[in-house]
């Protein structure tokens, strides 16, 4: 299968994961049971791992909190980063953990429904957890940009409507 | 006193842009979905504009030299020939303000009363009054759907007569999208040679060929010293507003054109000079990644008028379509008219461009997928209702 022809596909639907299977097989020139095929072993070897939206809580009706947590960690023996690492990212409020080089060592980023979630959980779960030395909680204020999408005031069309 | 009894002869007998007349209409929709943009829907890279800011911020004001910055002078060249194959010197190249510029800078050095320049159309509408504006007699050649609108030497041939000076080429094309490739280019060549003639190439849509590589017609053997390249920013690199371009020619050639241009606009903005070195410097990658858009959207527009039936060629450059809309028993204006009326949609009726154009609508591409898709839906439902009033024996 052409490495070309999945790159292309891939691009198309990380743009926007709502396109149809025909319009692609269109634009890129194929057929639709071939892009449809394509699409289905991208999904079977976990390339594509699940089709979502990106949204900007703070327009809708119940804004999300988000903060970015850093944690340090005191390794223990036995018991390295992936471990505790495991422990966090199983909660559902948890929505990416990275392992970071520098002055601390998890950061962790949540979202939830409000301020006080964002205490308890790092109170209660994250604090309490063995290997935690310490956390620093960072708020975020304001999105400008989200999974490369421009949340801010997107640049508008300017173009006069004709136009030789 | 009657001020307009003032205006030159040559002036006051300019026709009035067909464009003008379709915009004001448009202008009253405010909701239609426009494929009559001649430019492309992406801004400026973000790298590019940054380069200009920091220009600013350096305090970059000033005039430069008549024939344009040095570096940027250098990179063009070696853009040239690193792209097109083609060999440019520093001292044959002059940027302008945009192609548009070049192109007139061209045609008032070369174009004395009563030369005749000939023009293939459909074209873009400058040339026409361009070459009037300078004195000449503007030669239309006709091109053909059923040659994909590519210029044959048959029809150039017989437009050519001993006052012919001057053919101006344009491909990738706008309105059309058609392109010439080499094997395309050649019989004109040998034409342009054997008539001794000179040729403005108007290659601004260069970068958006698809399939394949542009040939520019002065890499050709033996073509270089009949040439006029004209090109630019504003479509490989969304830079419209910025009002930069370029040419290149045969130092004599050259030397006149910037004669015309130290007086006449003395250089090119500085602040749009250095965006412009940005751009041909750092901005291919962004550039090829504009076009892999276009490049999906054509065929998607290609394959949706070819579902509705109208006859479409394959277009193969610059961002636009041209299909056939005779089958829906209406002549262009009044497709794009009741288009615009009952479906809010604005395409360009093709004869704008010139009476080869007729029975066609120009449509733009440069457009998001997703406002495309609207439009062609609308289009579509527009075509059928059309087709259901025509007399039954007329269908097919
Ligand atoms: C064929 C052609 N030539 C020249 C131009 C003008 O280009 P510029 O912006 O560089 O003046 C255009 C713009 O639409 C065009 O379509």
């Amino acid at each position: 299968m052409s490495e070309h022809l999945q790159h292309e596909i891939l691009s198309l639907l990380k743009e926007n994961s709502r396109l149809e299977t025909e319009k692609i097989a269109h634009m890129l020139g194929e057929s639709k049971e071939k892009v449809e095929q394509i699409i289905q072993e991208l999904e079977k070897t976990g390339i594509i791992v699940k089709y979502g939206a990106v949204i900007n809580w703070q327009k809708s009706e119940k804004p999300k909190v988000s903060a970015l947590i850093d944690v340090k960690v005191a390794p223990q023996r036995g018991y390295g980063f992936d471990a505790l690492a495991r422990r966090i990212y199983r909660f559902p409020e948890v929505r990416s953990v990275y392992l970071m080089s520098g002055a601390y060592d998890l950061s962790v980023e949540l979202e939830v429904d409000s301020m006080e979630a964002v205490g308890r959980f790092v109170t209660e779960k994250l604090a309490t957890l063995d290997s935690v030395m310490g956390t620093t909680t960072h708020f975020v204020m304001k999105k400008y940009k989200e999974d490369g999408v421009i949340l801010d005031d997107p640049e508008k069309d300017e173009r006069l409507v004709i136009t030789p | 006193m009657n001020l307009e009894e003032k205006l030159s002869p040559v002036v006051k007998n300019l026709a009035p842009s067909g464009i003008r007349r379709f915009f004001d209409l448009v202008n009253q929709k405010p909701n239609a979905i426009s494929l009559g943009v001649g430019e492309p829907d992406f801004v400026t890279p973000w790298h590019v504009r940054e380069a200009c800011v920091a220009a600013l911020e350096r305090g970059m004001t000033t005039y430069t030299s008549n024939q344009g910055m040095p570096e940027l002078i250098r990179e063009i060249a070696s853009y040239l020939n690193r792209r097109f194959s083609l060999n440019y010197d520093e001292q044959e190249i002059l940027v302008t303000f945009g192609a548009s510029e070049a192109i007139d800078l061209a045609l008032r050095a070369l174009v004395a009363a009563g030369d005749e320049v000939l023009i293939p159309e459909p074209c873009y509408v400058s040339y026409t009054p361009c070459v009037q504006l300078a004195g000449g007699k503007p030669v239309p050649v006709p091109t053909y759907a059923q040659y994909g609108f590519k210029l044959r030497a048959e029809e150039l041939e017989k437009a050519i007569t001993p006052r012919s000076k001057v053919l101006i080429l344009c491909y990738p094309n706008n309105p059309t999208g058609a392109i010439m490739r080499r094997e395309d280019l050649e019989p004109i060549a040998a034409l342009v040679k054997k008539h001794g003639l000179l040729v403005i190439s108007d290659e601004i849509y260069a970068e958006l060929t698809y399939q394949g590589r542009h040939t520019s017609i002065g890499s050709l053997p033996g073509m270089k010293e009949h040439v006029i390249l004209v090109s630019g920013f504003s479509k490989a690199f969304a830079m419209t507003g910025w009002r930069i371009g370029y040419t290149a020619a045969p130092l004599p050639i050259l030397s006149g054109m910037l004669k015309i241009h130290q007086y006449t606009a003395l250089c090119a903005p500085i602040t749009s000079q250095m965006a412009a070195l940005e751009a041909v410097k750092n901005g291919l990658q962004e550039c090829e990644a504009m076009v892999s858009q276009y490049d999906r959207r054509r065929r998607l527009v290609v394959k949706a008028f070819q579902d509705m039936g109208l006859k479409c060629h394959d277009p193969q450059g610059a961002f636009y379509v041209f299909p056939s809309i005779e089958s829906t028993g209406l002549d262009a204006h009044t497709f794009a008219e009741q288009l615009l009326e009952e479906e809010e949609v604005a395409v360009v009726p093709g004869d704008v461009f010139g009476p080869s154009g007729t029975g066609h609508i120009r449509c733009s591409y440069a457009t998001s997928i997703e406002r495309l898709g609207e439009a062609l839906t609308r289009i579509e439902r527009f075509v059928n209702r059309k087709r259901q009033l025509l007399p039954k024996r007329s269908l097919g």
